[in-house]
């Protein structure tokens, strides 16, 4: 098949030989595993358990809130031994809500069962999956349910699968590829079923050809058709948007989603989660993790979720001595781990204990000399020298005019700078400055709507009581002159007389003689009554 | 501690200046070769005056010293100017020049990366308009010089504009080619006869073609390293190519051709050394080809129908002007964008 | 001489005509400075201004009452934003006025609350709920921090919390890389 290219890239060292060398090995199950209840895109998972609960392995914790929102579930058998705010890995450092898990060492599954998808409707299937936890597994973490979910406006006519991997370190996808190919290609077929899309392309970085090879071999097996694409190896060839543009030529217009042009994109591993779902009945609690770096037994590890990344680093050897921290994810775009005690979640996909000699101290930064080479490989095609300098600035309106919300933080600027600007540092910033203001002036725009409602129903209170008020006052003017009193009781008087007269009998027809003497009876009495006054 | 990206692949913004420099090391070589040493001291004063002015100039602006004394910018901006001068300028000449690039141009504006127009284009502008007799008297190239000055003998005339016993000024210096036919096309003569002279050699001003040769090859080895991008080279030598040539075949007698153009004045040195300044000159690909073909007109205009013999200077300080302008009217289209 | 003539009265008409159908093309409708000023301001409607709300504040510095530095939620942003909207000179936020404090809510200590009412009357923005000898509360989303409802309560029972960084409102930093001195 014809490739396409996009514009710039660049070829860090790969570094990825170190991970392969091992299958993908098991970890002994810790005895307490730490889940956060963010671990996704979205809303925060709804908590479904409380301190105390025994738990099975499999059993939902946590339950998705809202449309966009994951499950989260117990990775293994055990009690819950707290819910509280512990760190996460996050780039922030900041603690939030986690659920502590004691296992009981006993590992017992909870009741789960293979779901026959194509006897059901999609949308149960789909439902089904939304308490599943199924998560992009490339580390974006916005909940699948929502994407597979066919949309009549934008249908599907391709299916990619995300094999590209093209971050230096990692190798979980290529792994998982190699020995779970059979696997990843059933959770092909079943997200094409469910998207009901005519193609299905894999496309591998042409640095795995190991893994290229095992998908060849397992498509060739299956029924269905399924291209595997062998994509120049071209950092960040593997972001959901270049790899598209790569196979199909077609550029996902800025603010939209890929189904606008027919296409949509998962990870190797989320089709491999969505299998272990729907022919296993297994919900996401584990993944492949590879650890690599500056420790002992680098390779790729098939992590329950919630271990402690430091239990994680000890089971792959311990890190050497001039190791200074650790970094989750890749070299390009990972960030600082706050501690080795946080735990594994969804979106871990990579640890990287690092050391100066791996990740040389960063050296003070020089003015910009505006030479361009930022955006010579800017894979969006921005001009990242412009979007510093405004960024510094703080001239935020000037970045979103230069585009800055599409850039994807992919580090390629920051990797060629000579001047060793933290170019995505500055960016980050004013994206989150940005949002943080618009935030702000639409929660402003409510105080102030708010504001007027309050000063009209103030206004509106007031003029009623003034209205109240002249009523009164018009009364009180009345007992004082007699003859208007006079007149106004008379006024009302002639009022009741007009509608007594408006009222009509009803049931006056058909009466039976009882009746008809009982009513007469009761008039007669009211005359008496009447002619008294 | 660290942040993403942990890795870095680039040379450092030194390491780019130095190359820049290496790269400048052929052209010398072919001035020492055509003039004699003497331009050495010129490099030297510059270089020691650049690197002082900014010195002290940091200091006053309390920025750290050495990172910027460092980078090689000054050094650069200093072999640039010396070399665009007559290579027996007086001494004051150059340094005048050097401290009007560095400390007005450069260090007043903010210093590296802050500069909007080329600092050795300004000094050299500003020297061109104060002293325009020094600025045009060149040494005629000892091949083809009456007498020949030593080094020590070239050393003494630049400090005290004194000649040894017996030769005279006019048997050691004369115009510049551009200078000479740009006289003799006032005086009525056509481009034909005006180009038997003796300055000229086969391609532009003799010895100046041997110059602007060596500056070509530097400009070669800066494209492969990647230091430059071919848009400004090959939009200017091309523009300046093709007017040229154009109005030689239009009207012979009173144009010079392509080969003059090219090999003739600073073109060679404009087109890889001068107009690719990237802090001065404007990012995006096409802004580079507008940019460059901008400056190789105005300075085929100075040069065929302005006062002065040679247009780089100004040519480059008016499209500097017309750098934000040109960035903003040529950005590229964004990935995903109509 | 007569070209001259003919040259500036047909240029005179020419810029007369130009500039007659921009008045026309351009005219803008309404005063939108005080919308203008107003949707810059913060909205807290907390009175610091030394005006009843935000939309007064906003009506007296178009109508040049008041001065651009008098609020201390919109800070030093937002007085550069006035400044920048109205070309005039930014200058130091008004100490007068009060300093900028990082953004809170009100917090109703509920075991206290008597249920007077008089913090419901005093909210700008309707944001405390509660009947009369019943317990109130503060909806923590619409509360602006202005601080009008602390004064009132007799019997001090709401306090005002700082807004927390949580991982869902967390910014990304400023870089922070000095140039360092290498050798000296």
């Amino acid at each position: 098949m014809s490739l396409f290219k996009f514009h710039g890239g660049v070829h860090p060292p790969e570094h990825k030989l170190k991970s392969t060398a091992a299958p993908i090995r098991s970890v002994t199950m810790p005895l307490r595993l730490v889940l956060p209840l963010r671990q996704h895109v979205g809303n925060v998972a709804k908590l479904m358990v409380a301190v105390g609960d025994h738990v099975l392995k499999g059993q939902l914790l946590a339950a998705p809130d809202g449309m966009i929102s994951a499950a989260v579930h117990a990775p293994t058998s055990g009690t819950i031994a707290a819910i509280e705010e512990r760190l996460i890995p996050h780039a922030s450092g900041l603690p939030d809500l986690c659920i502590t898990l004691n296992a009981d060492g006993e590992d017992r599954w909870g009741d789960h069962q293979p779901l026959d998808y194509q006897a059901q409707e999609k949308s149960a299937v789909l439902d089904a999956l939304r308490l599943a936890g199924v998560v992009g597994l490339g580390g974006a973490t916005f909940p699948s349910h929502v994407k597979l979910r066919a949309d009549d406006a934008h249908p599907v006519l391709t299916l990619i699968i995300n094999g590209a991997e093209c971050e230096p370190y990692i190798t979980c996808d290529d792994l998982l590829m190699r020995e779970r190919a059979l696997e990843i290609v059933r959770g092909i077929e079943i997200m094409q079923y469910l998207l009901g899309a005519k193609h299905a392309i894999i496309g591998i970085e042409d640095n795995k050809p190991e893994a290229a090879a095992a998908m060849r071999l397992a498509c060739s097996q299956n029924s269905i058709s399924i291209t595997v694409a062998t994509v120049p190896t071209l950092y960040p060839g593997g972001g959901a948007k270049q790899l598209i543009k790569v196979l199909t030529g077609l550029e996902v217009p800025s603010g939209k989603l890929p189904t606008t042009i027919g296409v949509q994109c998962f990870n190797v591993a989320t089709a491999y989660t969505v299998h272990r779902f729907i022919d296993h009945g297994e919900p996401v609690i584990s993944r492949v993790v590879t650890v690599t770096g500056r420790v002992a037994q680098p390779g790729n590890y098939e992590v329950p979720l919630g271990m402690e990344i430091f239990d994680l680093v000890q089971a792959a050897g311990g890190t050497a001595d001039d190791s200074n921290g650790l970094v989750m994810g890749g070299p390009m775009m990972g960030f600082n781990l706050p501690s080795g005690h946080v735990p594994v979640v969804k979106g871990t996909n990579c640890i990287i204990a690092s050391a100066p000699a791996l990740f040389a101290p960063q050296p003070p930064a020089m003015p910009c000399i505006r030479c361009a080479r930022c955006a010579e490989v800017c894979p969006v095609n921005l001009q990242p020298q412009e979007l510093y300098w405004f960024a510094r600035a703080d001239n935020f309106e000037k970045a979103r005019s230069y585009d800055l919300f599409d850039c994807i933080e992919c580090g390629c600027c920051s990797y060629v700078c000579p001047s060793r600007i933290p170019l995505v540092q500055y960016y980050r910033y004013a994206k989150s400055e940005i949002l943080a203001s618009d935030k702000a002036r639409q929660a402003a725009n409510v105080a102030r709507e708010r504001n007027e409602l309050r000063l009209a129903r103030i206004a509106r209170e007031k003029e009623e009581r003034a209205a109240k008020h002249a009523e009164r006052a018009v009364g009180a003017r009345a007992e004082a002159g007699g003859d208007a009193k006079q007149a106004a009781i008379a006024a009302a008087m002639a009022r009741a007389e007009a509608q007594k007269a408006e009222i009509v009998p009803q049931n006056v027809t058909d009466l039976s003689p009882l009746v008809a003497t009982e009513i007469k009876a009761i008039d007669a009495r009211r005359g008496k009554v009447d002619d008294r006054d | 501690m660290n942040q993403a990206p942990y890795i870095s692949a680039s040379p450092s913004v030194t390491s780019i200046m130095l190359r820049v420099l290496l790269a400048l090391v052929p052209g010398i070589a072919a001035y020492v070769w055509v003039y004699g040493s003497g331009v050495l001291v010129s490099l030297a004063l510059a270089s020691i005056t650049a690197l002082g002015s900014e010195a002290i100039l940091l200091h006053f602006r309390q920025r750290p010293l050495m990172p910027f004394l460092m980078d090689g910018s000054a050094l650069l901006t200093a072999w640039l100017l010396a070399l665009a001068l007559p290579p027996l300028a007086p001494w004051w000449l150059v340094v005048v020049g050097t401290l009007f690039a560095i400390v007005i141009a450069k260090q007043l504006y903010g210093g590296l990366g802050y500069n909007p127009f080329n600092p050795a284009m300004v000094g050299y502008a500003v020297l061109l308009i104060s002293f325009p007799a020094i600025m045009t008297q060149w040494p005629v190239p000892l091949a083809l010089a009456h007498a020949q000055l030593g080094f020590l003998d070239q050393l003494h005339f630049i400090f005290t504009q004194a000649l040894p016993g017996g030769v005279t000024l006019d048997a050691i210096s004369s115009a510049t080619p551009l200078d000479y036919l740009k006289t003799q096309l006032k005086l009525q003569h056509s481009v034909g006869d005006i180009l038997h002279a003796p300055v000229f050699g086969a391609l532009g001003g003799r010895g100046f073609e041997v110059v602007a040769g060596a500056y070509l090859l530097g400009g070669l080895y800066l494209l492969q390293q990647r230091i430059i991008s071919w848009h400004i080279p090959t939009a200017f030598l091309l523009t300046l190519a093709v007017l040229a040539a154009g109005s030689h075949l239009a009207d012979p007698a009173q144009h010079a051709g392509a080969a003059f153009h090219l090999f003739s004045g600073a073109s060679m040195l404009c087109a890889f050394f001068i107009a690719t300044d990237p802090v001065s000159g404007p990012t995006t690909p096409r802004g580079k080809l507008l940019f460059a073909t901008g400056v190789a007109l105005l300075t085929w205009l100075i040069r065929s129908y302005g006062g002065y013999p040679d247009g780089v200077a100004f040519a480059v300080l008016l499209m500097n002007i017309c750098v934000p302008l040109i960035d903003a009217a040529t950005q590229p289209r964004v990935f995903g964008h109509e | 001489m007569m070209t001259a003539l003919l040259v500036m009265i047909g240029l005179a008409l020419l810029l007369g005509i130009v500039l007659g159908y921009s008045a026309l093309k351009f005219k803008v409708e309404g005063d939108p400075l005080v919308d203008k000023i107003d949707a810059i301001l913060p909205q807290t409607q907390c009175g610091q201004c030394g005006f009843p709300g935000c939309k007064p504040y906003a009506t007296a510095i178009a109508h040049g009452e008041a001065d651009i530095n008098q609020c201390p939620p919109g800070g030093e942003p937002g007085m550069r934003a006035l400044a920048d909207l109205l070309g005039v000179e930014p200058k130091p936020l008004n100490a007068e006025c009060g300093t900028p404090k990082p953004k809170s809510v009100a917090v109703i200590v509920e075991n206290l609350c008597i249920g007077c009412t008089l913090c419901i009357q005093a909210c700008p923005v309707d944001a405390i709920l509660g009947a009369a000898k019943q317990m109130h509360t503060v909806i923590a989303s619409e509360c602006t921090g202005c601080e009008l409802c602390l004064p009132p309560c007799p019997v001090d029972c709401i306090s005002m919390v700082p807004i927390p960084e949580k991982v869902d409102n967390w910014k990304w930093r400023y870089p922070v890389i000095e140039i360092k001195s290498l050798a000296v």
